[in-house]
């Protein structure tokens, strides 16, 4: 036994990664499931991102001049659970499996097993999800809130979607068990947790969040299972159940789960903005509490989504009040990123220009989020193209845009090469441009009367509508740009420093690049 | 092409000093013509503006160091941070601003709720894919769907050019009459899915869900037509149930009841018709095949082809086919059961509330005997009477 343990020892520690596709299908290693997610995730990101553009084409004009409108529902159903659960999400968890185990010093994930497992659930997740659109009766055309009865009308795609959310589950509850597993049990020595960088704070608290909704997402969904399947009412107010509950149940999920998709942003953006700056984050304690008062806040705030399913006037009233609160910890963050500005020493590169990118179009979507909370606007407000443009600036340059800065910021550690900042920069601002012109209009049409889910619409929106679709056409393409970036920097490039960016600071940069398959197996000092 | 025209007159006129918006029309919410209405367009008005003072406080510090603190300026980076002082003074100062901001806002919500001392009641009910209208005060009742020009263009490859209507897609066969100067009452809900019953002008918005009663009101203050739209996704054709009112003098109000009145009061319990209404209802005597063929191909545009589809062939796994069909070629009772009780859990709803007697057996016989289907017989008004 000893001998054995004597003569693998060398061998494990030193081995680099298995040759052959099987490393992927097998690997337990926390930087090739990074790998995994973020690939799978960028593949996923031009799935959702043609499905934008096949409803962008039908806006294009008023009139419906190519598709049914149940294939246009169910591309506007498609493409926000691509994006929500199979982009931004899988994004944030490839960069949590990359960067935490380097950020706090320690050797790999907690969990490893578990870890290649919540990877591997996703592409079956995916497949099944993306097969309903070759089904008959075609995809899930109810929205993606899967609002009850109407989702549960149409064809047995629900069946599909409904075991495809519930596999995207599994996975996210698992990936968030092993980030709080890790952040508890895998810090260098020293490493106490308000020494912790940001990215691993805002990760441990979406980590308890998605374990939260997660579960009430899933109970959710499995009563639409059984009310269409298996002859419960639930929902249907016909056998005594109640339509509205669904909207409470699903929004009890649906509120943190937007914050799901910002928190780590805020992360990464508390990381970029510092290092490019030369200058310590002004406050990272008060970033903290902000998180977790937003995190707390996101629980009682869900019914600003159904202010017009007739509450009673005391819930609307504390509704309102509870989502303008939501503002203020949004707000103190914003203010830390700018005072962290204040009088640095700046530079550009590219994670900064997305980084900046990101804290001005957020800080519109956040006001547009301001605008919403107000109850009697929010009437005219909702289900409009305004509410579509607030959570398009909140999620594209925010969420987004956090992801490509991220993936610029740390792709010289990631490959060991630098990538080609000429085109960084290039991406940055044509994505920035087309964007604006995608969705700023949005804001328009919104308050001119334009109903969201809608694929035809009136001839007063209909300059708007062109403009939108140009920007759309103008943005996606340039995402093309990005991949041929990221390509470039795999195959070779520059050569990066082990420190990469003159005003880094952290442990991930301490260690060579590329980085080692395995870093910190030994704990590093903690200063 | 038109769009490009358009745009150069926007550019033309910004270059000619004019309003450019005007030349975009509408990019802002609508005062509406209600007390209510404008209150909310004042609240979304302040609270814009106060975004845009913030907006602008936050951007220009953060540009001026953008532009200031930057290393090729020779920049030397502070090393300043944590500051208790000011993380207090930036959290407290917009709660002020919230709290100042929640006082109007509260105001005019508890107005808005306020549905007491109602001068006239509308039950408004949502189907897929219309709207159902009943002054609860006189019994008056009937269907409002998108008119039939516009719902005949806006089908997939029509070739008609939309751009020639000027309400594409908010024009109804029947609109809904309301007075001026008095306090409507509306009582939302819906047969089949959730549907939400949005006019700008009015700046209602309620949904209105199957099994569920929400009220909300408005007082029109001005004559007019004000449209508005079905707001929340409700199935395929979600995007063509507009609405649209017209605010008419109170004394023009109540002629255009008097007319309406004693007919509704002769029918029976939700006797209307989604077709023309004024032909023979006479549901007692005996129908020939070729009357009801007739008269069950108007009906069936009306009510069936909007999921079955005009040529009866449905949407493979959304909808079923009426060519061919089991239910439709089948015995006679089960196919009236599916159309007068619906079919549990699918889009398939009850239509006994939608269709007159004569009007059900007439597009139940046309479904036996159209679409390649040949049954032969005849489903007589008399035996739908009965079943009332
Ligand atoms: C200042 C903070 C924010 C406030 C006060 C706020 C407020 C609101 C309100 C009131 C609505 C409902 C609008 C309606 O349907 O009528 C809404 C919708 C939405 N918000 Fe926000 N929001 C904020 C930030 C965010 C962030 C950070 C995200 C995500 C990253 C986000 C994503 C969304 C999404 C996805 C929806 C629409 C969901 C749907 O109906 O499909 N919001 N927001
Ligand atoms: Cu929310
Ligand atoms: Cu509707």
């Amino acid at each position: 036994m000893s001998t054995a343990t004597a003569e693998h020892h060398d061998h494990d520690d030193h081995h680099g990664p298995a040759k052959g596709w099987t490393r992927w299908l097998y690997t337990t290693n926390h930087k090739d499931i990074g790998t995994l997610y973020l690939l799978f995730s960028l593949v996923m990101f031009f799935i959702g991102g043609g499905m934008a553009l096949i409803i962008r084409a039908e806006l294009f004009q008023p009139g419906l001049q190519m598709v049914d409108p149940l294939f246009f529902n169910s591309m506007t159903t498609m493409h926000a659970l691509v994006m929500i659960f199979g982009v931004v999400m899988p994004a944030f968890v490839g960069l949590a499996n990359w960067m935490i185990p380097m950020m706090i010093g320690g050797p790999d994930m907690a969990l490893p097993r578990l870890n290649n497992w919540s990877f591997w659930i996703m592409p079956f997740a995916f497949l099944l999800l993306l097969s309903t659109l070759f089904m008959e009766g075609g995809g899930p055309a109810g929205g993606w809130t899967l609002y009850a009865p109407l989702s549960l009308q149409g064809g047995d795609n629900l069946a599909f979607v409904i075991f495809a959310i519930h596999f995207m589950g599994i996975s996210s509850v698992m990936g968030s068990i092993n980030i709080v597993a890790t952040i508890f049990n895998m810090r260098a020595p020293g490493m106490t947790l308000m020494k912790m960088p940001l990215f691993v704070w805002t990760w441990l608290i979406t980590a308890y969040l998605l374990i939260a909704v997660i579960p009430v997402l899933a109970g959710a969904v499995t009563m639409l299972l059984t009310d269409r399947y298996f002859g419960t009412s639930f929902f249907s107010a016909a056998g005594g159940g109640d339509p509205v509950m669904f909207q409470h149940i699903f929004w009890f999920f649906g509120h943190p789960e937007v914050y799901i998709l910002i928190l780590p942003a805020f992360g990464i953006i508390s990381s970029i903005i510092p290092t490019f700056a030369r200058k310590p984050l002004f406050g990272y304690a008060s970033m903290v509490y902000a998180t977790a008062s937003i995190a707390f806040l996101s629980f009682i705030v869900w019914a600003h989504h159904m202010f017009t399913v007739g509450m009673p006037l005391a819930g609307e009233m504390f509704f309102m009040f509870a989502t303008m609160m939501i503002s203020v910890p949004t707000g103190v963050k914003v203010f830390n990123w700018i005072a962290t500005m204040w009088r640095g020493s700046m530079t550009f590169e590219t994670p900064m220009l997305f980084a900046i990118g990101f804290l001005v179009m957020f800080t519109i979507g956040g006001l547009s989020g301001l605008m919403l909370a107000i109850t009697p606007a929010d009437i005219q407000y909702h289900d409009t193209y305004f509410v579509v443009a607030h959570f398009h600036y909140v999620l594209v340059p925010g969420a987004i845009y956090s992801i490509m800065a991220a993936t610029y910021y740390w792709m010289p550690k990631w490959t060991g090469n630098m990538y080609d900042e000429k085109w960084g920069k290039i991406h940055f601002w044509v994505s920035t441009v087309f964007l604006n012109v995608l969705f700023f209009p949005m804001h328009f049409v919104g308050l001119a009367g334009m109903p969201r889910r809608i694929p035809d619409y009136s001839m007063q929106f209909a300059d708007w509508n062109a403009v939108a679709t140009i920007g759309a056409f103008g943005f996606g393409f340039s995402q093309l740009i990005f991949v041929y970036v990221v390509l470039k920097c795999m195959k070779g490039g520059e050569k990066a420093t082990t420190e990469v960016w003159e005003g880094a600071d952290g442990l991930e940069w301490t260690v060579p690049s590329p980085a080692p398959y395995h870093t910190f197996e030994t704990p590093p000092p903690i200063r | 092409m038109l769009f490009v025209l358009r745009w150069l007159g926007v550019v033309s006129a910004a270059l000619a000093g004019q309003n450019a918006f005007a030349a975009l029309g509408d990019v802002n919410m609508t005062v509406g013509v209600t007390p209510i209405s404008q209150e909310v367009y004042g609240l979304h008005m302040l609270i814009f503006w106060i975004c845009c003072v913030i907006g602008a406080l936050v951007f220009a510090v953060m540009f001026y160091s953008i532009f200031k603190h930057r290393k090729s300026k020779g920049a030397k980076a502070a090393d300043f941070h944590e500051s208790t002082m000011v993380e207090i003074v930036w959290t407290a100062v917009p709660l002020i601003i919230l709290v100042a901001m929640a006082i109007p806002a509260a105001r005019t919500l508890i107005a808005m709720e306020d549905t007491s001392n109602a001068d006239v009641t509308v039950k408004v009910t949502g189907y897929q894919w219309k709207w159902h209208y009943e002054y609860l005060d006189s019994g008056v009742s009937f269907f409002s769907s998108l008119d039939a020009e516009h719902a005949a263009a806006r089908q997939v490859g029509s070739g008609v050019d939309v751009s020639q209507f000027e309400h594409y897609l908010k024009e109804v066969d029947n609109p809904l009459v309301l007075p001026v100067g008095k306090k409507v009452r509306f009582l939302h809900t819906a047969s089949d899915v959730i549907h939400s019953w949005w006019v700008p002008d009015l700046a209602v918005k309620k949904d209105a869900i199957p099994g569920f009663i929400n009220e909300n009101w408005a007082l029109i203050e001005q004559e007019g037509v004000y449209r508005g739209k079905c707001a929340e996704l409700c199935g395929r054709d979600h995007g063509f149930m507009p609405i649209v009112v017209n605010a008419v003098s109170e004394e023009e109000f109540d002629a255009w009841i008097a007319e309406r009145a004693p007919v509704e009061t002769m029918a029976d319990a939700g006797a209307q018709t989604v077709a023309a209404t004024t032909e023979d209802d006479d549901a007692d005597r005996e129908w020939a095949l070729e009357e009801l063929m007739a008269r069950g191909e108007p009906v069936y545009a009306a009510a069936c082809a909007a999921c079955h589809q005009a040529n009866g062939q449905g949407v493979p796994g959304a909808f079923p086919a009426i060519a061919g069909s089991a239910v439709v070629t089948g015995p006679v009772d089960a196919h009236i059961k599916t159309v007068y009780v619906g079919v549990a859990g699918s889009a398939m709803g009850s239509f006994a509330n939608q269709l007159n007697d004569v009007d059900m057996a007439a597009v139940l016989t046309y479904q036996r005997n159209a679409f390649g289907n040949t049954v032969g017989d005849t489903i007589q008004p008399a035996a739908i009477k009965a079943l009332r």
